[in-house]
């Protein structure tokens, strides 16, 4: 069984954004990028399915820019065994990934497609759910446990919901998204980064993939929340009570 | 004791004699100290006939006793032997504590009226006297503890003055503390020294964005002023383990060498000027901000290095080097030492300018922090490492850096000088591989009482002391080593 895996390549978590002066987006010149840290999950839970001998092939896939190269042969690196890369220019909205993805599935006839919930620089959350529309698969979100059945073409997936912990029983071909929870993703050793260069990459554009990629949505400011204004001192019981009425109309 | 190893000591100890500094005063009896161990005393000397501060200096200064520690923890013949071949009597001597320091009756004791007078020029809530002393009193290592009845917290140079102005005419010894993050015991009193804590001068008074030269009080804590740099594209020179709670002033004082030393240089070269206090009260402003300077002697790198014991440090101005983009970090493992060296070499050879940081700790060190700290994993496959390396480099082009590092993890590999490594690829696995290396006296702490020595030798010799330390001091007792670059911190 083949699992594709998506990776998007989006500004390191751990990096201070700053919006761009005229508002159009946030500044992502000369800084760092990194792989989405639920797709890393998402990759790393491939892989130990892999592992556990319950899939032959790990697909990573990723559509971007030419620099989302960087990001799929870190993939490579933890150990996929293939690269995908859509080379797209312009903004790619979750609507424009799933039907990519719908026309690599085509193509490529994975038993499983695995991505992380969201990425970290539009915190949409609609890829891995669009994908599963549009082929009409099931789908397990916000996946805390994966456990495969290989025999009975099953996989249950225990989901992370406001209320607790929900466990859903799928049928494969099924797409999963990924939480924190699931795993820690694997560092990439030496020997795999040295293996990863020799790993076939094919490309694909959208056009070969017969996929209109202009969008319906248009992004029309980005701006910053507003800043965290200074506490204020009350001196009694009073002032406060008075405060919490007048002002901040809480009570 | 073999042939081999009493060649080894000698040549410690040959080491040991051209690179010890001392602040010797002539009618000091060195002779008869120094061969037996002297006692030494510390705090600000205000009279000229005191006894002065005795310190041998390798990279860092063990004082208070360490010296004397490490002596005693050597085979006995070493002391009889050939430490007279190499007298200690030409103003190189060491301090040491094998008897017990005897405060001097020459300075005075704290008395109320003292206290008044301080409560006047700092204000009431600066004088301190209650639970913040005790902090105060004891050490980051909990193993030195003053018996100070007095903290003082100065806002500006000028309190700072008139305060050691006042000590200076009572004869009060006075002790200078920063962050107190010093793992030698050099920022707490000995006995009941006055404290006085630059916490609260901690302005960032000016900073030039095309130069890149910072110019602040002592107080200021490390770790603000990377963040205040961060958001003008600059970094501090220096970064240390101790970043979160060490003030700069301290770092000057010290002379704190860090995880940057290997790239940026020591802080001999970074400050550009300093701003004093003397032990009788004149300000000495030698507060310039040129990188050239040739007017009159440079005093200011008297004051880098002397760790308070010639004046309180006030305002420093430093230079900042600009913030480059591209960091790029690899944990690698090594068989054995030889081939750490061999790796250090090529990596300055291969790696060149963007190298800027080389660290090193055993496997011992390793078990240590996976064992003491929580949320820290060991990236390398859990097979016996005997030897880990750190590796950063730091430049403009992501992509050609890290072509660069993986053309030299490659080869090094191939060739067998590393066994396994990993390249960590975005900025949580890179800090996460930091808290490996400066988890390790955090967690030695945990582990238990520790033993802390800052040494320099040949780099060939290095490790054979901590194998000769295993040896002597039996399984019950963890011996480790981390190195930056030439310095090694050996942890007993």
């Amino acid at each position: 069984m083949k699992i594709m895996v998506a990776v998007k390549r989006v500004i390191d978590y751990a990096v201070k954004i700053r919006v761009k002066a005229d508002k159009s987006g946030v500044e992502t010149q000369n800084v760092k990028m990194s792989m989405n840290p639920f797709c890393e999950i998402a990759l790393e839970e491939a892989l130990r399915i892999k592992e556990a001998g319950l899939a032959s092939e790990v697909v990573a896939v990723t559509m971007g820019p030419k620099q989302s190269i960087d990001t799929l042969r870190t993939g490579l690196a933890m150990g996929a065994d293939r690269g995908i890369h859509v080379e797209a220019t312009g903004d790619l909205f979750p609507l424009a990934v799933a039907k990519l993805f719908k026309a690599l599935v085509e193509i490529e006839k994975p038993g499983l497609i695995i991505l992380g919930k969201q990425a970290i620089d539009n915190d949409c959350n609609q890829t891995g759910q669009m994908v599963a529309g549009l082929l009409g698969w099931p789908q397990g979100t916000f996946a805390s446990k994966v456990v495969l059945d290989k025999e009975k073409q099953e996989v249950m997936v225990d989901r992370e919901v406001d209320g607790g912990l929900e466990t859903v029983c799928l049928n494969l071909p099924a797409v999963i998204t990924t939480d924190l929870r699931l795993n820690q993703p694997r560092y990439a050793t030496l020997p795999n980064i040295m293996k990863a260069k020799s790993k076939p990459v094919k490309k694909y554009t959208p056009e070969e993939l017969n996929v209109a990629t202009k969008s319906d949505l248009e992004v029309v400011e980005v701006t910053e929340p507003p800043k965290r204004k200074a506490g204020v001192l009350v001196s009694s019981v009073d002032e406060l009570i008075d405060k919490l009425k007048n002002e901040a109309h809480v009570i | 004791m073999t042939t081999a190893m009493v060649e080894k000591y000698k040549a410690f100890y040959r080491l040991l004699n051209k690179t010890s500094r001392t602040l010797v005063d002539r009618r000091f009896r060195q002779q008869g100290q120094c061969a037996r161990g002297g006692s030494a005393a510390s705090g600000l000397d205000h009279r000229p006939d005191a006894v002065v501060e005795q310190r041998v200096s390798y990279l860092g200064c063990p004082k208070r006793g360490l010296w004397t520690s490490a002596r005693a923890s050597l085979p006995s013949f070493v002391d009889g032997g050939f430490a007279r071949d190499y007298p200690m009597n030409r103003c190189r001597s060491f301090g040491s504590v094998a008897g017990e320091i005897q405060r001097s009756s020459k300075f005075a004791t704290l008395n109320s009226d003292d206290v008044a007078h301080f409560k006047e020029i700092l204000g009431e809530r600066n004088v301190v006297q209650d639970e913040r002393l005790e902090a105060a009193n004891s050490d980051w290592m909990h193993k030195y503890v003053g018996s100070s009845r007095l903290l003082l917290l100065p806002k500006s140079t000028d309190e700072v003055s008139r305060i050691l102005k006042y000590c200076n005419s009572r004869c009060l010894a006075v002790v200078p503390q920063g962050g107190n993050t010093g793992l030698v015991g050099g920022s707490v009193p000995v006995f009941d020294e006055v404290i006085i804590n630059m916490a609260l001068m901690k302005q960032v008074i000016s900073f030039d964005k095309i130069s890149g030269i910072l110019v602040c009080e002592a107080g200021c804590i490390l770790e603000d002023l990377i963040s205040f740099l961060d958001n003008q594209g600059f970094v501090m020179p220096l970064d240390l383990g101790a970043k979160g709670s060490c003030q700069i002033g301290g770092n000057v004082a010290t002379n704190a060498g860090g995880l940057r030393l290997i790239r940026y240089g020591s802080l001999h070269g970074n400050v550009l000027g300093l701003e004093v206090v003397l032990a009788n009260g004149d300000v000495l402003d030698m507060l310039g901000t040129l990188r050239k300077d040739n007017t009159g002697y440079d005093l200011k790198h008297l004051f880098i290095g002397s760790e308070g014991s010639l004046g309180i440090i006030t305002k420093v101005s430093i230079l900042t080097p600009p913030k480059l983009s591209s960091v790029n970090i690899a944990f690698l493992a090594c068989q054995d030492y030889l081939s750490c060296q061999k790796l250090l070499l090529e990596a300055k050879r291969s790696l060149g300018e963007i190298l800027s940081a080389f660290e090193f700790m055993d496997s011992v060190a390793m078990d240590v922090v996976l064992n003491n700290l929580d949320g820290v994993r060991n990236p390398l496959a859990p097979t016996a490492h005997n030897f880990y390396v750190l590796i950063e480099t730091t430049g403009t082009e992501e992509s050609y850096d890290k072509e660069k590092l993986e053309k030299f993890l490659v080869g090094s590999m191939e060739s067998g000088l590393i066994s396994d490594g990993v390249l960590a690829q975005d900025i949580n696995q890179a800090s996460a591989f930091w808290r490996l290396r400066e988890g390790v006296p955090e967690s030695l702490q945990r582990a238990g009482a520790v033993y802390k020595y800052d040494l320099s030798l040949p780099v060939e010799k290095m490790y054979d002391l901590v194998v000769e330390m295993r040896a002597r001091l039996g399984k019950q007792k963890v011996v480790t080593m981390i190195w930056f670059e030439m310095a090694i911190l050996l942890y007993i």
